[in-house]
């Protein structure tokens, strides 16, 4: 644990100085993990610098929407645990953790990650729900970037359980895999001052003027954007945003896949 | 009566409830007690055996005060007549006005002029009772406010590695990184200076906690940050100096208080 004023922080980066002496646009070593719970179909620990978060999935049989119903259903839930950050309270979930949350599941559902016809059991009767449960372990910053990486690679590693007779037998497993197609990866950018920063601490976070998360695909498609903080961001800026943050996907990419 | 016969050797390390001697020949000391006729450790540590007195120093965990220390602590509350100090121990402390500054300070006045809440000051712990209220005074040489700069948190165990001997470690890596260092005995560190030199002298820290336990750690340090400053360092100069700085340091303890009329002046 570490405490450092603001003013500290923001006069260390105008000399262009990281104060874990990264570079502007370095990220922290991100190690994966997946399979790490065994009663979930699917789950992962990503850590990247200090921060730490599992993922988990559960599946279960459901009815599906009137309006569509060869559709299954997918979605991504986070909870800020006070264990992980002692700025972070128990009680109903903070505007924090929903923003967190929605970010990642607007960029596996716009990026149409998982094929949702293939989850359909019997149409307009029975189709497969599949949670993503997200717990921070320790935060130190970039909860989104990290989240959303521990999403996707529990995703990844999530079997069907057998299914028999309208029964869930979540003991045993199959071989089935999720049908998951295009990998999204968010980078969030921050911007201090006049110095633009990817995967901020913590402490960065808390000096950001303005932070933008762009999410991309392969291809490099964006799939979404979610813009925070109270400054501005110039027409310059986000494009500078998002090209970095295509530029860091690729990166991150190549770790997951590697991982996976 | 039974023979007294000792169980570990020196710097063993003992776990809870380890039974270290037994018979009525030893005495217990730091982290160990006495049960029956026998000693007991009540902390995982290195054993030190000194004499007759069994004492073990803890491997890990939270700083436990002691009279004496000198600790870095954080303004966490203003109270009626002074101020409550989180020394990052179990125990929270409390600085009287008395203590806290030389000037005379009015009735009613707004403490938070001397210090403000998340100040970072440098204190000495006075008492510590045996309720574990404790007292910590800002009179001494060295004990002062400390502003700007980083705050980092290392195993208090290990702090007495990071000063080293008569400071010579701490010296070292002040002299080699041009910042201004002070080592709390409750492992707070404060570092300030230039960013790109604190960021190293952070490092630095860091590596002396983590290898706290090897040999030759000075020589290591020493290459460590020659390497990564690209200045040359004299062990022999350094440790002159740390010598001369705390032969300093123990002369007075307590500054005299200033004569009444100064103290009256100001309050005009």
């Amino acid at each position: 644990m570490t405490y450092t004023s603001k003013e500290h922080i923001i006069s260390s980066l105008k000399k262009g100085v990281r104060l874990d002496g990264r570079k502007p646009y370095e990220f922290r070593p991100v190690s994966i993990v997946t399979g790490t719970i065994s009663t979930a179909e699917g789950s992962a620990v990503v850590r990247c610098g200090d921060t730490e978060v599992i993922a988990g999935v559960k599946m279960a049989i459901g009815k599906p929407y009137p309006d569509r119903p060869n559709s299954g259903t997918l979605s991504v839930n986070a909870e800020l645990l006070p264990i992980s950050n002692p700025a972070f309270e128990s009680g109903p979930p903070s505007t924090v953790s929903i923003e967190l949350a929605r970010v990642i599941d607007r960029g596996v559902r716009e990026s149409k990650t998982i094929d949702e016809s293939a989850l359909c059991v019997t149409p307009g009767e029975a189709v497969w729900m599949v949670n993503v449960d997200l717990c921070p372990l320790n935060t130190d910053g970039n909860l989104i970037d990290v989240g959303a990486l521990a999403a996707i690679a529990a995703l990844k590693n999530t079997r069907f359980p057998k299914y028999e007779g309208g029964q869930v037998d979540y003991k045993t497993k199959t071989d089935k895999q999720l049908p998951v197609g295009i990998i999204p990866i968010p980078v969030t950018i921050v911007k201090v001052g006049d110095v633009i920063l990817v995967d901020p601490t913590a402490d960065e976070f808390e000096v950001a003027d303005a932070r933008l998360t762009v999410t991309t695909e392969e291809d490099g498609t964006i799939c979404s954007l979610q813009k925070g903080g109270e400054a501005p961001l110039s027409l310059d800026e986000v494009g500078q945003m998002i090209d970095l943050a295509t530029a860091q996907a690729k990166e991150l990419r190549a770790i997951l896949v590697k991982a996976l | 009566m039974k023979e007294s016969k000792l169980l570990a050797k020196d710097k063993d390390i003992v776990t809870p409830g380890e039974t270290i001697a037994e018979g009525m020949d030893f005495f217990p000391g730091i982290g160990t007690y006495r049960y029956e006729d026998r000693i007991l450790a009540n902390q995982t540590g290195l054993l030190h055996v000194e004499g007759k007195v069994l004492k073990t120093t803890p491997l890990a965990g939270r700083y436990l005060p002691a009279k004496n220390d000198v600790v870095i602590g954080r303004v966490s509350d203003i109270l009626m007549s002074g101020w409550r100090i989180d020394i990052n121990s179990p125990y929270s402390s409390v600085l009287p006005l008395k203590d806290a500054t030389f000037d005379f300070i009015k009735k009613g006045a707004d403490l938070t002029e001397y210090f403000s809440l998340e100040d970072y000051v440098v204190c000495k712990i006075t008492q510590v009772t045996s309720q574990n209220l404790i007292d910590v005074s800002m009179k001494g040489p060295g004990l002062r406010k400390l502003r700007g700069g980083q705050f980092i948190l290392v195993n208090a165990a290990k702090v007495p590695r990071i000063i080293g001997r008569q400071g010579s470690m701490v010296s070292m890596v002040k002299k080699g990184t041009g910042c201004q260092i002070a080592v709390g005995q409750n492992g707070i560190v404060w570092i300030s200076g230039e960013p790109t030199s604190e960021i190293i002298a952070v490092e630095a820290v860091r590596k002396i906690e983590r290898e706290a336990h090897v040999s030759g750690l000075t020589d290591n340090m020493k290459k460590f940050l020659e390497e990564r400053t690209g200045t040359k360092l004299d062990l022999e100069q350094i440790k002159r100096e740390a010598e001369a700085e705390s032969a300093a340091a123990e002369q007075p303890r307590f500054q005299s208080r200033p004569p009444r009329e100064e103290s009256f002046q100001e309050d005009k």
